[in-house]
This record gives structure tokens, C-alpha cells and sequence, in this order.
């Protein structure tokens, strides 16, 4: 797979996401003209009030939560696919979204008042969640072994699931109930500057230091041991995977909840199309994730307008039948 | 480089020995084959060697450095290793495989410098796999594979090659072949630590035998002053012919079946 095809397909897409964050802000129950929208974005006070307030406070940030949510579950996918050495890993194999599903559902549930409050009991569930996987998978000679944290990872988060049903069964319905549903399904319903303020330095971080940690993926692909006799040291590689992973992933799902599929679909769909080298498969999944989680919202928005599908839905109905077909047509080669 | 190996004593668990004070030394350009039983320290030595495992006390050096004090990537820069097997998560080309062998001697964002490729290129040639270069690694033979694995090693312009068992899952085609380029790399003064089963393949490939018995080296010398008729009942345990081949003047071993007791 040629490096310039790579470039190529690394332009194609920014070009794609600047398109998607047009499309993002035109599109909606209430259709705004592009020509309102370049005006919106850019200050022009000409425009109508209200489509200036929704251009500027509703879609522009829902937007780039979206574009920022998307390319660091993708890139996490990558990460965990990498680490892993196994393409059906997804940022959620640590137990991170069901740690995060049950600090939510605590948060909502019990703790009135500030609007942080939820993202940060997702954040610390999440952080919690691959704490007590990474304590688990940490053998007493300080190395880390793969095979225990992905089993420690399917326990951990079978528990903290069977925590939230039990919060949920515990809150007897209504509205409470179906917050804590939405925000499972995930959705960006709760863009605004503030998450957007938050998440982008998080997601900046994070893809910037998985980058910097290609290379060592790539080698990682030849196995611990091969790994190491390139110079490169597993255990401190899995490490910093992890905390990067840990916080992009959970940054991601405390901003949008658990949005499925984006990680595991994306990082397969690229590798086809740039091959496996982690130095051009992290930037062009972070690209494509964005835009397919913009687009995947803006289906949401408008399929049953004026109601809102939770946009893990449509990922979901996207990146499924999507996924078993490239099951069926290459199988094995995964 | 010279290989330094003294009093290295290791247990995988603290309790049960895979090596006793081991001794060896393996010098500057020399090919030095370790052979013996499974469970013999074959393996754990090149380990050690390699610095994947610490020996629990004895100390390996590298010409007068000891392996520890070196950094992850000095140590690359010297020593290379091709295992039995290696696992290969993702659809990467034979070329890219080849390159990663680049990895000790790039920066980390570097492009493939004109030493990068020649290095490549060259280990490509040697390793007789220039015409897989495209070929996905998922998609060649075994036997193609540890060559890649070998032309990765080479790539990586090692002083020190080791080689653990490389030939075991392969046919005699891809054994003879794979064993003539170690022979080659040796001859070209590579300084070379083998592990292998083939006794006769390992006299014609290398300067020297090292016979391994339960965590110990229990003789070492030319083939064939270790291939020896009593060495390899004591240490194997089974009977064997061993003669001079007729046109490589080296040794050969040629066991035979044994016929259990009613």
C-alpha cells in the first residue's frame, strides 16, 4: 500500500470532514441555508437571529463534539486493535464503557445540580473500570499479560453492568430512568462549548501521543518478543496504550455516552484501504471517525424529526450489517 | 562481537532450574550451534542471550558491556534473533516486515533513509525473498516466512544473530535452504548462536557445538569432537551411526529406531 495513496486518502478525508461540518450545521429540523450558515460562523450580524443562535450555540458545537467523540473512538479502536493484535478489539474491551455506564447512571441518579457532574462520574467510572482490569492483569513479576486483561476486561465489565441494571431497577422508572437509557445508547444531544472545551485538549493529547506511539504499534504486531528484539519495550508500549486509550475513550463516553461500533468498524475499514502501517492508519481513522459519527448524527436528527433517534443507534445499524458483511467477504484475512 | 556468557542461573519459577551456572563463551565472527534434548536450556540460554528473560544471577556481556547496562536500542543495534515461530496480528507486506528490522536505527518519525533502504534491500537479497516483497507475510509459506523473519533480522545489521530452533516446522527444501544463508552469514563473519535439533545440519553450518543437558553445557568443541556416538546416547539417548560425509568431510548422525522391549 502505497505511501502516496495514503496521502491521498488522508487529504480526501480532511476535505470530507470540513464538508461534514458544513453538512452538520445545514442540516437539521430546521434547514439552514449555506449561504446563513457561512454568515452564522463567521460573525455576520445579518443574519436572522435565530438561525444565528442555532448555527452558533446548538450545531456548530454538536458538530465538533461530534468530530471530536468519533476520532477518538476510533483511534482508541486502533490502539486496543493494535495492542491487542486483534481486529475484533474495540475501545470497550477494557470494561471502560460499562465502568462509565455505571458512574453515569450514579451521577443521574443520585446527584442533582451541576451539569458536570454526569460526564465526570462517567469519566471516573470509566478510569475506574481499567484501573482495577490493568491491577488484575499486572503479574507479580511487574509484567502485563494480554490474556488476563482481556479476560479481566469481560469480568470487570460484566460487573459493572450488572451494577447498572441494578441502579436502574433500583430507580423504579420515569424520567430518571430514560436519561440514563439515552445516555447508554449515546448521543450528542448534550453538545455544548463547555464539552467541547473540555474534550478537545483530552483528544488532542491522545491522538497526538498514539501517534507517537505508531511505530511501537507496528512493531508490536510481530509479537511481544519480536517487539522487543526491534528495541522496543511491550511492557512500557502496553502502559502508555493504555492511559492514552483510557483517556480518550473515557473523555469520549463522559461527553456522548457509549457510542458503539465507530471503534471496532473504522479502524477495519481503513486498514483495508491503507493497510495495517499504524502511521497512516491512527490519522485517517481519527479523520473517518469524525465524519461518521457527524453524519451518523445528523441521520438521528432528522430520520424521525422532530424526535431523536440516540445516535448509537444508527451507528449501530451502519456499522453492523457493515461489519458482517466484511466478515463474510474476507473472513479470515481480518 | 564476542557473546560472554558466565554463571548464568535462571528458573522460570524461582524454584525449578532451566539453566545451572552456565558458561559459555562465543567469539568475535564465530557460529556456535547449542544443541540438546527439549527442556535441555536451549531456549532459555538464547533468551538470556537476548535479554528477553534476566538470568537470577551470572552476568552476560557484549564485547566488555554487560547486556543490562545497555539501552533498548543499543541492545537492538547489536543483537537479532528469529524465533520458531512469530505471531503476525496484521496483513503487513514482506517489505514492511523487512523494514521494521529498520526500527533500532530510526528516529521515530524518520522517513527510510538511503541507508534504511540499502540495508533493506540488501537483507532482501540475502534472505532470497526479493520476490515476495508485496506478498502479504499472512499469505507466504512457513518456510517463506522465516526468511522474512531472518532478511528482518538481517535488516537489522545485527553483529550477533540468534536463532532459536528456526527450521523446526519446516520442510527439507526450506530447512536447507534457511540453514545455507546462516552458513553464508557465518562464513561473512557474523557472529552466530544457534539453537537447533538437526545435529548434522548444525555440524555443516557451524564452527562449533555446545551440547546441552538439563540447564548445563555438558561438552562443547569442533562437530565433530561433540557429535560423538557416546555423547549422543548419554544426552539423547539414543543410539546413532556417526560418520564423515563422503564429499563435505563433515559429520553426520543418522539415528536409528529403537525397538521397544515386549
Amino acid at each position: 500500500m502505497g505511501r502516496r495513496r495514503g496521502r491521498w486518502i488522508l487529504f480526501g478525508l480532511a476535505v470530507l470532514a470540513v464538508l461534514s461540518l458544513l453538512a452538520g450545521i445545514v442540516i437539521g429540523p430546521v434547514t439552514i441555508p449555506v449561504r446563513d450558515a457561512f454568515a452564522g460562523l463567521l460573525g455576520d450580524e445579518t443574519v436572522s437571529t435565530v438561525h444565528r443562535v442555532i448555527v452558533r450555540q446548538i450545531r456548530l458545537p454538536r458538530v465538533l463534539l461530534g468530530l471530536l467523540v468519533g476520532s477518538a473512538l476510533a483511534v482508541s479502536g486502533v490502539a486496543m486493535q493494535g495492542l491487542f493484535r486483534n481486529p475484533l478489539a474495540s475501545p470497550y474491551v477494557l470494561g471502560i464503557a460499562s465502568g462509565a455506564s455505571t458512574g453515569a447512571a450514579l451521577a443521574i441518579l443520585f446527584a442533582t445540580g451541576s451539569a458536570f457532574l454526569l460526564p465526570l462520574g462517567a469519566f471516573v467510572g470509566a478510569a475506574a473500570a481499567v484501573a482495577i482490569v490493568y491491577g488484575l492483569a499486572r503479574g507479580r513479576d511487574r509484567r502485563t499479560s494480554i490474556f488476563t486483561l482481556i479476560l479481566a476486561g469481560v469480568a470487570v465489565g460484566a460487573l459493572f453492568s450488572a451494577v447498572t441494571s441494578f441502579l436502574i431497577f433500583l430507580s423504579s422508572g420515569g424520567e430518571k430512568l430514560s436519561d440514563v437509557l439515552f445516555w447508554i445508547m449515546g448521543g450528542l444531544g448534550r453538545a455544548g462549548w463547555p464539552s467541547v472545551a473540555v474534550l478537545a485538549p483530552i483528544v488532542a493529547v491522545g491522538i497526538g501521543g498514539v501517534i507517537v506511539l505508531a511505530r511501537d504499534l507496528n512493531a508490536l504486531s510481530l509479537g511481544e518478543e519480536g517487539a522487543f528484539h526491534v528495541g522496543v519495550n511491550p511492557d512500557a508500549l502496553y502502559r502508555w496504550l493504555l492511559v492514552l486509550t483510557t483517556a480518550l475513550t473515557a473523555a469520549a463516553v463522559a461527553m456522548a455516552g457509549t457510542i458503539g461500533f465507530i471503534g471496532l468498524v473504522i479502524p477495519h475499514v481503513m486498514r483495508l484501504l491503507v493497510g495495517p502501517d499504524h502511521r497512516r492508519l491512527i490519522p485517517v481513522s481519527a479523520l473517518a471517525g469524525g465524519c461518521f459519527l457527524v453524519w451518523s448524527d445528523v441521520a438521528a436528527r432528522t430520520v424521525l424529526a422532530p424526535a431523536e433517534l440516540p445516535v448509537g443507534v444508527i451507528t449501530a445499524f451502519l456499522g453492523a450489517p457493515f461489519f458482517l458483511y466484511l466478515l463474510k467477504t474476507r473472513g479470515a484475512r481480518l | 562481537m564476542r557473546v560472554e556468557v558466565r554463571s548464568v542461573s535462571f528458573a522460570y519459577d524461582g524454584r525449578t532450574p532451566a539453566l545451572r551456572g552456565v558458561r559459555l563463551d562465543v567469539r568475535s565472527g564465530e557460529s556456535v550451534a547449542l544443541i540438546g534434548p527439549n527442556g535441555s536450556g536451549k531456549s532459555t540460554l538464547l533468551k538470556v542471550v537476548s535479554g528477553v528473560l534476566r538470568p537470577d544471577s551470572g552476568t552476560v556481556r557484549l564485547d566488555a558491556s554487560p547486556l543490562v547496562a545497555l539501552s533498548a536500542r543499543q541492545r537492538a543495534r547489536c543483537l537479532a534473533m528469529v524465533e520458531q515461530e512469530r505471531p503476525m496480528g496484521f496483513d503487513f507486506t514482506v517489505r514492511e516486515v523487512v523494514a521494521m528490522g529498520r526500527i533500532p536505527h530510526r528516529g521515530r518519525f524518520a522517513r527510510e533513509s538511503r541507508d534504511d533502504r540499502r540495508a533493506i534491500e540488501r537483507a532482501m537479497d540475502l534472505a532470497d525473498i526479493h520476490g515476495l516483497a508485496d506478498r502479504s507475510i499472512r499469505a507466504v509459506s512457513g518456510g517463506e516466512r522465516q526468511r522474512v523473519f531472518l532478511g528482518m533480522a538481517l535488516a537489522q545489521e545485527p553483529n550477533v544473530l540468534l536463532l532459536d530452533e528456526p527450521t523446526t516446522h519446516l520442510d527439507l527444501r526450506h530447512q536447507v535452504g534457511f540453514m545455507s544463508i546462516v552458513r553464508e552469514q557465518a562464513r561473512a563473519g557474523m557472529t552466530v548462536l544457534i539453537a537447533i535439533h538437526d545435529l548434522t545440519l548444525a555440524a555443516q553450518a557451524t564452527d562449533r557445538i555446545a551440547l546441552m543437558s538439563d540447564g548445563r553445557i555438558v561438552v562443547s568443541g569442533t562437530p565433530n569432537e561433540v557429535l560423538t556416538q557416546a555423547n549422543v546416547r548419554r544426552v539423547f539417548g539414543v543410539d546413532a551411526v556417526v560418520g564423515e560425509h563422503p564429499e563435505l568431510g563433515t559429520t553426520y548422525v543418522l539415528p536409528s529406531l529403537v525397538r521397544r522391549a515386549d
